[in-house]
């Protein structure tokens, strides 16, 4: 049967992510959120969820619906400030009330574990963190002189990420720097749903795709 | 002499960088580096979210929305810039292949230790972004801070008090007063600013100082900020 993977609707795309999911958003500095997709997320209602993604506050990320909303019992970032001084956002707030569970990575560290989960390296030692509060009750270890911090990877059970261009097969292009996070937890989470800019009929030439369809699932054409 | 500006602050810091270098300017104050470096400069500006080689920030028509550094600044790519992923930028990050990061801090340690990430601000959450990647793997790491807070307390410490960033890491310290570096011997001056006495120096600094040989005055033309 002929590989199709687009889905007609983004709540199509996110259907079956259950309650207790652990799932990673992709998105940085305002490139690369998959929006739609989480909106769709909020709307199926799923409870109980662990986000995976880099920031918790982004003012231009819709993450702030789903922990709004109550959806959300934990969040692994490297970043959980608001932009603004001033009023906390939906994740300071709940935070400050002790409601919501946060685990802080070192940016290198959060991307490095979603990688290693990607290709099967269950933890890792690195020199990031070490002698911080961040590597506190992790294992050390000393090689050649350096100490270096045991880091465990992270897997998810979905990824919603956003890309350029999709072809049927789930090939993906990225504009600019909207690539970000998106590979990483494309290649270590279950179900991978991609929302993109534009569809392909035509097959992507091999060498432009930025990332390969054996890591998506689900392709949701959501337009600019 | 008044201490200086972000601006002159930046400027001086521009004069260090060395042509055909890569360098990873953190937010705030460092990223105005980059406008001081000499233009016929091959720098390569390297940023977390995997921009490798940004240029000037992007005039308002030209402006991306996907086009932005890690501080979300809409940007123009140099030529010879590529754009990776996140876990290739972290892998430049952590595998040694940044020359030198620009970072700006809260407090040193005469022995290197940086505290740059956390200064306890109630109720808003914590953000650690890169910063421990960049301060426990580029090849030198360059500090640019006020000397002391504004309520007038010091920055260079014998030891943090703050939550530390990376231990022993910071080699170069660049303040609105002085440029100093880190040393077994501790803080080492390499230049004051004109008017300031050594005493004046040591009585601002919460470290015992040792000035080099050669120390010097810091010499930075005028830069007016702009207009808040």
């Amino acid at each position: 049967m002929a590989i199709e993977k687009r889905r007609a609707t983004a709540h199509d795309a996110v259907a079956g992510i259950e309650d207790g999911s652990t799932v990673m958003l992709s998105g940085f500095a305002g490139a690369g959120f998959a929006n739609r997709l989480v909106a769709a997320l909020r709307d199926l209602g799923p409870r109980n969820l662990t986000l995976v993604v880099n920031s918790a506050t982004h003012r231009l990320a819709n993450t702030h619906e789903l922990i709004a909303a109550g959806l959300v019992r934990r969040v692994i970032c490297s970043a959980a400030r608001g932009h603004d001084k001033s009023a906390l956002s939906a994740f300071e707030l709940l935070y400050r009330e002790g409601k919501i569970e946060l685990e802080v990575l070192p940016q290198g560290s959060f991307v490095e574990s979603i990688r290693a989960a990607g290709a099967g390296i269950p933890a890792y030692f690195t020199p990031t963190g070490f002698g911080t509060e961040l590597a506190a009750g992790k294992e050390t270890r000393s090689f050649g002189g350096r100490d270096y911090v045991l880091e465990q990877a992270i897997s998810g059970d979905a990824a919603l990420i956003r890309a350029d261009t999709a072809d049927r097969w789930g090939n993906l292009t990225f504009r600019h720097a909207q690539m970000n996070f998106g590979p990483a937890m494309a290649t270590a989470s279950k179900l991978v749903v991609a929302e993109v800019r534009a569809f392909s009929d035509t097959p992507i030439p091999p060498e432009q795709v930025q990332l390969s369809g054996v890591f998506v699932d689900r392709i949701f054409v959501a337009g600019g | 002499m008044k201490p200086l500006n972000r601006l002159q602050m930046a400027w001086r810091v521009g004069q260090d960088i060395e042509d055909g270098t890569v360098v990873n300017l953190g937010l705030g104050m460092p990223v105005g580096v980059s406008d001081y470096v000499p233009h016929d400069y091959d720098v390569v500006v390297q940023s977390e979210n995997g921009i490798i080689g940004v240029g000037p920030l992007a005039s308002a028509n030209a402006a991306d929305a996907d086009l932005v550094d890690a501080g979300s600044r809409r940007v123009t790519l140099r030529a010879g810039a590529t754009i990776i992923d996140s876990a290739s930028s972290f892998a430049m990050i952590r595998g040694g292949h940044i020359d030198v990061t620009i970072l700006g801090a809260f407090e040193v340690a005469s022995n290197g230790d940086l505290a740059n990430w956390d200064n306890r601000i109630p109720d808003k959450g914590p953000l650690v972004g890169g910063a421990m990647d960049l301060a426990a793997s580029a090849r030198a790491v360059w500090v640019m801070m006020e000397h002391n807070t504004r309520k007038g307390a010091p920055r260079l410490l014998e030891r943090c008090t703050l939550p530390l960033t990376a231990v022993r890491c910071v080699k170069r310290i660049y303040t609105d007063i002085a440029v100093l570096s880190v040393t077994a011997e501790g803080f080492l001056v390499h230049e004051i600013l004109p008017g300031i006495s050594r005493e004046a120096l040591q009585t601002r600094t919460g470290a015992k100082l040792v000035f080099a040989a050669d120390c010097g005055v810091m010499e930075t033309p005028e830069i007016a900020l702009p207009e808040a």
